[in-house]
């Protein structure tokens, strides 16, 4: 038996305690755990040990071998897949390779979106963060050829979702897709999507409210939005070069950085080319990273962002002279983000990922400065928030079934 | 239905890398034609520029008499159809095949014409109102094509769907595609690595080695007459065994000999009759090889002495119908160019042979093997051409 693993710093399982010589369908061992991952074409388990939640996928070893070097190849590219532990192989000569994953800590599987009361807002973010994905996935030249539900994990992003692609079996690299690769994946996840969609109707789990058709078909309106936003060229006069700068904010505003942009001019003539050549998702994420050090989703690092000029703004009008960004992102971070933290108690961590636990103790702020037309500090909201809110809240950091 | 032809077609990719060169293929109408190769031969950039996945450098693909280089891939009228098709567990068999019409707002009863004349061919007529966890794994597998019939495409592009499947479902697929194709009518074209799986389902297959096709032929032709030595030694399972020796004619000319090593192997006059090429070879060395099937255990054949050739026997594969047995000769191996395989170094090759059941060799004997010298096959040393003429 072989096996190659990834370096990380969080801690691993021992795997040599494990079972690994058997099928892993008939794996009984004490930390396995029954998850809900939908459909699937090999065997995947879930082993719970006291460093997290692991899943376990039995595959043919080339399958294996390339599911984990296009996994390691995408998480070197920031793009959000779950994170590949290892790959277990040379087990027997009956047996398949086992691929590890990390499972992704306060992920939602689609089934929780459509069935679990209180979370039903959030669905209208599903169609918006799969086209996200695919559009982030295309610009890396990354043909996914199988974007399903299944496949796709969802995490809390400030009142929306992000996606996160768990599965990459069919997945391709490519240095650039072409507008017919690109359309195939749309295609494909299209199809996926709505048999997956079929499916929760058909088990009686589908609100009726939703229609699978419109789902699907919104979903190509707003990849294809969102494409051209991306990468269309843009013909302007020279005396209005502040649309480029317009463009520019709105990607950003969109969550995209451009590291590069391609202008041409027509020789003599008044007009402009331009066009966005190397666009990354994570705007506001390094926006934050780089003034906190704290690594959050990109609607939760927008949010503080927000939250942290009008810290800014309230200490300038409180002292009498602007502080440096710098300063006031530590300021932040010090007396307002890490005491409504740690207000919260351990006990209840679990039931949002920082970062979606201090965008829903700015909420309840909100909620209750309106009740009580008075102002409220982060940290008192957030004492209240964990008595009164929280407690009733599911743990979503390892969402398993029965929960 | 529809004819598909590549003319000329070259694939460059921006960074210079010439994946096709010059593609010539004509796809009749009805035709399952099964592209093969080693990995990096283009098979798939092939197949992908039929289904307008990747742009034609140049050259010319019609689908039909529709030249369809421009053409985006949903308007070509064809159906890839991926080993990924995954079935919905809490939807009908009904459901599972029918579902993609509803999307396309196929009217109700022209949907529910296609999924049962898509479930009659596939015999899942019995079973429509079941559930994927009643299925077995084959019928779960015909579920999914009945998926991509229902759409009744002019083409199927199939890029290895079964290469996730386990050996046996595997074997029962590529039976079941191909028997189903010749049913349905639909020209197909088939990707794999497989040459087994390519000659065990195509009409025609085309054998491509870095981005150049080599041949394309029926599986019978290209089994039998190789036009190279890396079709010869590609198709067939084992490979043919391929050496490099010198060609001697006797004084009349009629007959002659092949050297293996410090061996010799006499040649029979009507072989030569039949190739009269070979008498320019006469001194040369050539390339030449010999079919597993084409040599015997000696003490079960009747051929004359200086058509045996004699080797230490390194493994002996007990298949029931048949032996695989593995022996050693002092020749030189001859790499013919298949990036898959595994390249013998020295100066003594591994020759396979496919013997009788009845034959008593055994490990580490010293074998003496008869050579059915008639079927040799013959390949130019320089150009490794095939002499068949």
């Amino acid at each position: 038996m072989r096996l190659q693993l990834v370096t990380t710093h969080d801690p691993q399982p021992d795997y040599l305690d494990l079972p690994l010589l058997q099928p892993l369908a008939e794996w009984t061992h004490s930390g396995l755990v029954e998850f809900p991952i939908g459909v699937h074409r090999h065997v995947v388990r879930f082993v719970e040990s006291e460093h997290g939640l692991f899943a376990l996928k039995e595959l043919p070893g080339r399958l294996a071998d390339r599911e984990f070097a296009l996994l390691r190849h995408l998480a070197e590219e920031n793009l959000p897949v779950v994170e590949v532990l290892g790959v277990i192989s040379e087990r027997d000569s009956d047996l398949d390779d086992i691929l590890i994953t990390r499972h992704l800590e306060f992920s939602l599987p689609f089934r929780f979106l459509f069935t679990r009361s209180g979370i039903s807002s959030l669905r209208e973010s599903l169609v918006d963060s799969i086209a996200v994905l695919l559009a982030q996935l295309h610009l890396a030249g990354f043909f996914w050829g199988d974007c399903s539900l299944s496949n796709t994990l969802f995490r809390r992003d400030a009142g929306a979702l992000a996606a996160w692609v768990v599965d990459t079996e069919t997945g391709e690299l490519h240095d650039q897709l072409t507008p017919g690769q690109r359309e195939l994946d749309l295609d494909i996840a299209q199809m996926n999507i709505f048999g997956g969609l079929l499916d929760l109707e058909a088990s009686g789990r589908l609100p009726p409210d939703i229609d699978p058709v419109e789902v699907v078909e919104s979903l190509t309106r707003r990849y294809g939005q969102l494409w051209e936003e991306l990468t269309a060229e843009q013909s302007v006069e020279v005396a209005q070069r502040h649309l480029i700068d317009a463009r520019l904010a709105r990607l950003n505003e969109l969550g995209f950085d451009t590291a590069e942009v391609s202008i041409t001019t027509g020789g003599s003539g008044p007009q402009i080319q331009f066009r966005p050549a190397v666009v990354e998702v994570g705007h506001h994420v390094r926006e934050l990273e780089r003034l906190t050090g704290l690594r959050m989703l990109e609607n939760q690092a927008r949010r503080m962002l927000n939250d942290i000029r009008s810290y800014g703004a309230w200490l300038a009008k409180r002292d009498g002279h602007d502080q440096p960004e710098a300063v006031v992102a530590y300021r932040w971070l010090n007396e307002i983000f890490e005491p409504a933290i740690e207000t919260i108690p351990q006990e209840l961590r679990d039931r949002r990922s920082p970062g979606e636990l201090f965008h829903e103790i700015l909420l309840h702020r909100d909620a209750l400065q309106s009740k009580l037309q008075a102002d409220v500090s982060v940290q008192a909201a957030s004492a209240d928030y964990a008595l009164e809110s929280l407690p009733s809240s599911m743990r979503e950091r390892s969402l398993i079934e029965g929960d | 239905m529809a004819t598909i032809t590549l003319e000329k077609i070259n694939k460059v990719y921006p960074n210079g890398f010439h994946a096709i060169h010059d593609l010539d293929l004509d796809i009749a109408d009805t035709e399952f034609l099964v592209l093969v190769g080693p990995s990096g031969c283009g098979k798939s950039t092939a197949l992908r520029m039929v289904a307008g996945l990747e742009e034609i450098t140049n050259g010319e693909m019609r689908i039909g008499d529709r030249i369809v280089n421009e053409v985006e891939p949903k308007d070509r009228d064809i159906a890839m159809v991926f080993q990924n098709y995954a079935l919905y567990p809490h939807m009908s068999v009904y459901d599972n095949i029918g579902f993609a019409l509803k999307l396309a707002k196929t009217p109700k009863d022209e949907t529910d014409r296609r999924i049962r004349e898509a479930a009659r061919i596939l015999e899942l007529d019995e079973q429509l109102d079941r559930k994927p966890a009643q299925l077995s794994g084959g019928q779960r597998q015909r579920v999914a094509m009945g998926r991509a019939i229902v759409r009744q495409p002019a083409a199927f592009l199939m890029d290895e769907p079964l290469s996730n499947l386990d050996a046996k479902l595997r074997v029962q697929m590529r039976a079941e595609i191909a028997s189903l194709q010749r049913e349905l009518g639909v020209t197909t074209v088939y990707v794999t690595h497989d040459q087994v799986e390519a000659m065990t389902m195509g009409d025609r297959v085309a054998v491509l080695k870095d981005g150049f096709l080599q041949q394309v032929d029926t599986p019978q032709n290209l089994y039998d007459r190789p036009q190279n030595v890396f079709v010869a030694a590609f198709i067939g399972s084992p490979s043919m065994n391929l050496f490099e020796g010198t060609l001697t004619l006797d004084s009349s000319g009629q007959g002659g000999s092949l050297t293996l090593g410090s061996q010799a192997i006499s040649i029979p006059s009507e072989v030569l009759a039949a190739r009269p090429a070979l008498a320019a070879y006469d001194g040369q060395p050539l390339i030449y090889g010999i079919r597993p099937e084409d040599m015997e255990d000696a003490s079960l054949d009747s051929r004359p002495d200086d058509q045996c050739i004699h080797g230490e026997v390194s493994l002996v594969e007990a298949l029931g119908a048949e032996i695989l047995v593995h022996f050693g000769v002092d020749a030189a191996p001859v790499d013919s160019g298949d990036p898959d395989a595994v390249v013998e170094l020295g100066d003594t090759a591994v020759v396979v042979g496919r013997f009788n059941p009845r034959s008593r060799i055994r490990l580490r004997d010293s074998a003496k093997v008869a050579v059915h010298a008639e079927r040799l096959s013959f390949f130019d040393s320089s150009t490794r051409l095939a002499i068949w003429d």
